[in-house]
């Protein structure tokens, strides 16, 4: 046993014969609480009532007369993406797999379904939408591939490629909002035609006044699929035993390249899925900075609501709840925007810290002197 | 006894949550003493040689070196006063050299040209060559059990601990190794020598200390005692060697012919030409000193490693190219030595480790959708049939005493009523009533039909159960001779003898 | 300044852009070596630019700066090795982590110092050293860090190879439980790694703040703690090689900034990217170039047990 020093008395760190189901569950809600305290502490060092803080952060959105018309409806425009890209991460984290280039396929994905859509202007079919869908999700896919081959073919880092393939994207998207993308009526301003003001490729409010989108209904299949997966489907027990113990799953015939191939294609899809939803939608157009940074928090995402698809649903609420306080915090109290990043990250932190308490019983233990 | 007393343990308790590892434990060493210390597995002799090294604090009780109190809080204060110790499991670094590893093993290394000459010196001294600028994964089990021995005896012990050492050596080796200890003995160093070997115990051993679930129950001069009656002490009980029947043989289920894969294990051996075949009904017995191919070929057999078109034949029909869920289908189940991570997944439920292999043959799985209620009803089976201690089916793999997961993970191979069975060390830390059911488990299924191939390290086992024995060195696999009529020393030649070392000895 | 390219102007500044990258990879190489896997580096380096351009600013002095921004880092380390040395957090989720809240913590701290000069960090007097033709230019024209950067690769090359610590440090990488079995410190040796790693990055994104743009803005590392640690992976956890990709990936820079000053008729979108691309293709290579026994070399090299935590068991 490997002693940690507290005080007088020391902290010993015991294995649990079997994970603990009660700290499974009970962990995000303790860290959720951990960093509701620190972040407390940190808008009191900004100068802000702490307590004010936390109150516009998370009950002001919702329950204020005042705000929560407007906000309510945010809560899914932001969940949506957070929850679609993060159960795709999910899949890939359980097998351990790290795509952590999730912003580069949802931007990929968004330029590929724009393209298509844009191709066809200023036609109105009934099938242009559901082609820029499937090329959504084509240019997701296609961008995670890379990575995805070159682990398969040469055994290079998938970490490293997914995000450095961020940059690149970042940069694509740069050039296609001021190059092959540009609005020609724009009066030379960068950034493509509006996609939500074409009817044949926009993604609309679907029930007015909710934040119902395509996409948030795509994050709720994607949920149930998810589950329905990883509880019933061979696939997703090997998933998870790809994941605990690669060498007992080779031993149970998974073949480790198609695992790769099928995660990070899976998480591709669906960033690129929720990129592209999001351009048609929220976004409205391509623009130099349409993406903010959603392929990253569905990462927090993904681990706050323990890789599990109800967990995810929750923890997307939850995170999407934060930015949308923020903001109101931003208004309201004059917060600093990275205030809330930094919060997220503590988050995070947090449920790393306490998740060991699902494996770990934590003892006090008396000093004791070897007799 | 005239001879100075050097270690005393006197009532040594330690305990663990849920295990006393240790009760109350007395004994004494004197100098030059080869001292044994004996037991099954789990009986505690680990946990007692930890706390003389300085890895573990006892709760309560007292130990005295040279006359002094003695409680070292490191291996380093345990090193410091002259107790070394080869480990089980060994403690050496893969990527490292000879002398580098031996440098990490003590207080003020000389510089790295000063220590290699004096490995160079000490391994030749004692007849135990080892070249120092070696990469210690290149070297053979007996060669790294040498670099560990050196980098004891650099230190100049009083008392040196050995756990389990001859299990990775052949016959021939273990007499060198013998040689080496009984001249480190006349030269005034104790050893104290834990095994659960009892011949090898008589051999070499001048007092034994036996421990039975942490207390102990006898102390005996082994030269003057039956192995049977230590045995007995040791397990508290009479124990029933394995019936067996003379089956008629079969056709051939499992033919191997010309197999040669390289190792997917950094440091392993790679397959070269490996062919042999058993029959429904025979059970082969494949030896071996660890590290010389017997996991890869496991792997091979299994259908993890992939192996070429034609070199394995199940019941006839090729399967070299075909993977592990192909080869079950076709009849051959397979248990790997690492129970757990290998053959189970550790934080998985028994329920859910019984589908990881039973998925095939227990047709668990329909169009993909998994059958849970078959698979619980498949597990439950496993552990009653096998007896094995655990809660219930929804525990993880990992709550499981060794002995009773692999009562688990040999019977879910067994469950499935195999045509061919590959199992690699079936009884590896198994108490010894639960080694016996699985032997005598094993031995039904070729009654029933089954062809066997049973690789272990343990050459008592092997020639209680086979009826064929072939053994693996470097890779290769000698020619199958039939058990009846092997002698010892035919057996160690076909282990490789002793890797040249008696040259070293005879020049002494 | 770029536009006619003169070679030991190339050369020289090709050295200044790779300065960061060195830091940083030579202190995660540290790390890496020790047997842990940050993948915080990203975020170690921006807290080192803005706690080094914070404490550059207000003292007024550049070595108190670069000495802030080691000590950011360090701190922010801190939680990566509480996090996973004490509460054996997953290393991959806990890197991550490290780099999503550096950067938010470093723009939250950052925002009254946008728009601010810091101050100097001059070039070493070589005196007519750095008048010789072409090596003076290229040798004897850069400020400390340059220099330093040089000299802690060789401390490092020297210590992994030469001393006790070093072979401590390499033993624990490659077997925690061996080390441990031998009596030796590991999660301590470890926490000192990882601590030597965030100092080191610190350091890195201190230069990146101080001397390289100088100024500061948020998420002004850009992705160059990401490249340090595909440069570990290049250099196959060895020192001088990571020297070496370090230079190639300044040189690639440098050289896409010229081309793009020059007004070459590639995109400057496309040209920005090169950088990330090549360092792909790099990867690509090491990973698939065989070692002995045919397999991969970095797999080989790598050690063995990188990202893995260690528990001591009875």
């Amino acid at each position: 046993m490997r002693p940690v020093q507290g005080g007088g008395a020391m902290l010993r760190l015991e294995k649990r014969p079997s994970p603990s189901r009660f700290w499974q569950w009970a962990t995000p809600v303790l860290a959720v609480l951990l960093t509701m305290i620190a972040g407390g502490i940190m808008f009191a060092l900004l100068g802000k009532n702490p307590v004010e803080a936390l109150r516009t952060i998370f009950w002001d959105p919702l329950f204020n007369a005042q705000f929560a018309s407007y906000s309510r409806p945010q809560l899914l425009v932001k969940a949506g993406p957070l929850i679609l890209i993060a159960i795709g991460l999910s899949l890939g984290f359980r097998a351990g797999i790290w795509n952590i280039g999730a912003e580069g396929q949802y931007i990929m994905g968004a330029i590929l379904g724009a393209g298509v859509g844009l191709a066809f202007y200023p036609a109105e079919h009934w099938f242009i939408f559901p082609l820029m869908v499937v090329a959504g999700a084509l240019g997701g896919w296609a961008w995670a591939m890379i990575p995805a081959i070159l682990k398969t073919r040469f055994n290079t880092n998938e970490i490293l490629v997914s995000l450095l393939l961020v940059y690149v994207a970042q940069n694509i998207l740069a050039s296609m909002a001021v190059g092959l993308l540009r609005n020609p009526e724009g009066g030379g301003f960068p950034g493509s035609r509006s996609l939500s003001k074409y009817a044949a490729s926009s993604n609309p409010e679907l029930i007015a006044g909710t934040g119902m989108h395509w996409g948030v209904v795509a994050a709720f299949v994607a949920v149930i699929g998810a589950y329905v997966l990883l509880q019933r489907h061979i696939l997703g027990f090997h998933i998870k035993l790809a994941g605990q113990a690669p060498r007992a799953a080779r031993f149970a015939g998974v073949n480790p390249q198609r695992l790769v191939v099928l995660c990070m294609g899976i998480s591709g899809a669906l960033a690129g899925l929720a990129g592209l939803f999001e351009v048609t939608g929220p976004a409205g157009q391509i623009s130099i900075d349409f993406n903010v940074g959603y392929g990253f928090t569905a990462i927090i995402v993904a681990f706050l609501g323990r890789l599990n698809p109800i967990g995810i649903l929750l923890a997307g609420l939850l995170m999407a709840l934060t930015y949308i306080g923020g903001e109101l915090a931003q208004f309201m109290l004059g917060l600093p925007a990275a205030a809330i990043q930094a919060f997220q990250g503590m988050l995070l932190f947090f449920l790393l810290a306490v998740d060991l308490l699902t494996n770990y019983r934590v003892r006090l233990a008396a000093r004791k002197e070897a007799a | 006894m005239t001879a100075t007393e050097l270690l005393r343990v006197e009532g040594v308790t330690k305990a663990y949550p849920g295990v006393v590892a240790n009760s109350d434990v007395s004994f004494a060493i004197s100098e030059g003493e080869v001292h044994a210390l004996l037991g099954e597995n789990g009986a505690g002799k680990s946990t007692l040689v930890k706390m003389i090294y300085g890895l573990v604090k006892p709760d309560s009780g007292r130990m005295m070196f040279r006359g002094q109190p003695y409680h070292p809080s490191e291996p380093r204060a345990a090193r410091a006063a002259g107790v070394a110790m080869v480990f089980q499991h060994f403690s050496l670094f893969d990527a490292l050299s000879v002398a580098e590893n031996v440098a990490l093993g003590m207080e003020n290394p000389p510089p790295m040209k000063e220590l290699s000459g004096r490995i160079r010196a000490v391994s030749t001294e004692y007849g135990l060559p080892l070249d120092p600028g070696r990469m210690v994964g290149d070297l053979s089990a007996g060669e790294r059990q040498r670099v560990e021995i050196i980098r004891c005896l650099l230190q100049d012990p009083k008392l040196l601990i050995m756990d389990e050492p001859t299990s990775v050596l052949t016959p021939q080796e273990v007499e060198i190794l013998f040689k080496t200890l009984r001249q480190l003995s006349a030269e005034g160093t104790a050893i104290l020598y834990i095994s659960h070997k009892l011949e090898e115990i008589r051999a070499l051993c001048d007092e034994a200390t036996i421990l039975r679930r942490g207390k102990v129950v006898a102390t005996c001069t082994p030269r003057d005692v039956s192995a049977r009656e230590m045995a007995e002490l040791m397990v508290g009980a009479t124990l029933t060697p394995p019936a067996r029947a003379g089956t008629p043989k079969g056709e051939v289920a499992l033919e191997v012919r010309g197999l040669s894969v390289a190792s997917p294990i950094p440091f392993g051996t790679s397959l070269k030409d490996v062919s042999f075949s058993v029959a429904r009904g025979e059970v082969l017995g494949i030896a071996g000193v660890a590290g010389n191919g017997q996991d890869e070929l496991l792997l091979a057999l299994s259908g993890e490693l992939p192996a070429p078109e034609g070199a394995v034949r199940i019941a006839g029909r090729d399967a070299g190219a075909i993977g592990p869920n192909g080869r079950r289908a076709a009849g051959l189940v397979a248990a790997p030595e690492e129970r757990l991570g290998h053959a189970a997944a550790p934080d998985m439920t028994l329920v859910e480790n019984a589908l990881l292999s039973g998925l095939v043959r227990k047709g668990l799985a329909r169009h993909g959708f998994i059958d849970w209620g078959a698979t619980e009803t498949f597990a439950a089976g496993i552990v009653k049939e096998f007896d094995v201690r655990t809660p219930g089916t929804h525990v993880a793999a990992r709550a499981l005493s060794g002995g009773n997961l692999q009562k688990f993970v040999v019977g879910r191979e067994l469950s499935q009523a195999p045509t061919v069975i590959v199992i690699n060390q079936p009884t590896w830390g198994v108490d010894a009533a639960a080694a016996a059911s699985i032997r005598q488990a094993i031995l039904d299924r070729a009654a029933e039909g089954a062809a066997v191939v049973v690789i272990s390290q343990d050459l008592d086992e092997l020639l209680e159960i086979a009826d064929n024995f072939a053994a693996m060195n470097e890779g290769r696999l000698t020619p199958v001779r039939p058990v009846q009529g092997l002698t010892m020393d035919q057996i160690g030649l076909m282990m490789g003898g002793a890797h040249g070392m008696e040259v070293a000895h005879h020049g002494h | 300044m770029f536009g006619g390219i003169d070679p030991s102007l190339l050369i020289a500044s090709l050295i200044v852009a790779s300065v960061p990258i060195i830091l940083a990879a030579i202190g995660e190489l540290v790390t890496e070596r020790a047997g842990v896997l940050n993948l915080g580096v990203e975020g170690m380096m921006i807290m080192g630019a803005v706690c080094g351009f914070i404490a550059a600013v207000t003292t007024g002095s550049a070595v108190l700066g670069f000495l802030g921004g080691a000590l950011g880092g360090a701190l922010l380390s801190l939680i990566f090795a509480v996090l996973t040395q004490f509460l054996l957090a997953n290393q991959v989720a806990t890197g991550l982590a490290l780099t999503l809240f550096g950067l938010g913590l470093s723009s939250l701290l950052g925002q009254s110092y946008v728009g601010i000069k810091p101050p100097l960090t001059p070039a070493l007097p070589f005196g007519p050293l750095a008048d010789i033709p072409f090596f003076g230019k290229v040798l004897f024209s850069h400020d400390w860090v340059v220099y330093f950067s040089v000299a802690s690769v060789a401390a490092v090359w020297w210590v992994l190879k030469a001393t006790r610590t070093g072979l401590v440090l390499r033993a624990v990488g490659e077997s925690h439980d061996a080390a441990h079995a031998l009596g030796y410190k590991v999660v301590r040796i470890r926490i000192g790694a990882i601590v030597f790693g965030g100092a080191m990055a610190g350091l890195g994104g201190a230069y990146v703040s101080l001397v390289r743009v100088p100024q500061w803005t948020d998420g002004i590392t850009a992705g160059a703690g990401w490249i340090a640690l595909a440069i570990v992976v290049f250099a196959s956890w060895k020192p001088w090689r990571a020297l070496i990709g370090a230079y190639l990936f300044g040189g690639i820079t440098v050289l896409q900034l010229n081309l793009q000053v020059a007004g070459a008729r590639i995109p400057v979108e496309y040209l920005s990217s090169a950088p990330y691309l090549i360092t792909i293709l790099v990867l690509v290579i090491m990973s698939s170039a065989k070692g002995r026994g045919g397999r991969g070399k970095v797999a080989l090299n790598a050690p063995a047990s990188l990202g893995q935590n260690f528990h001591a068991s009875r």
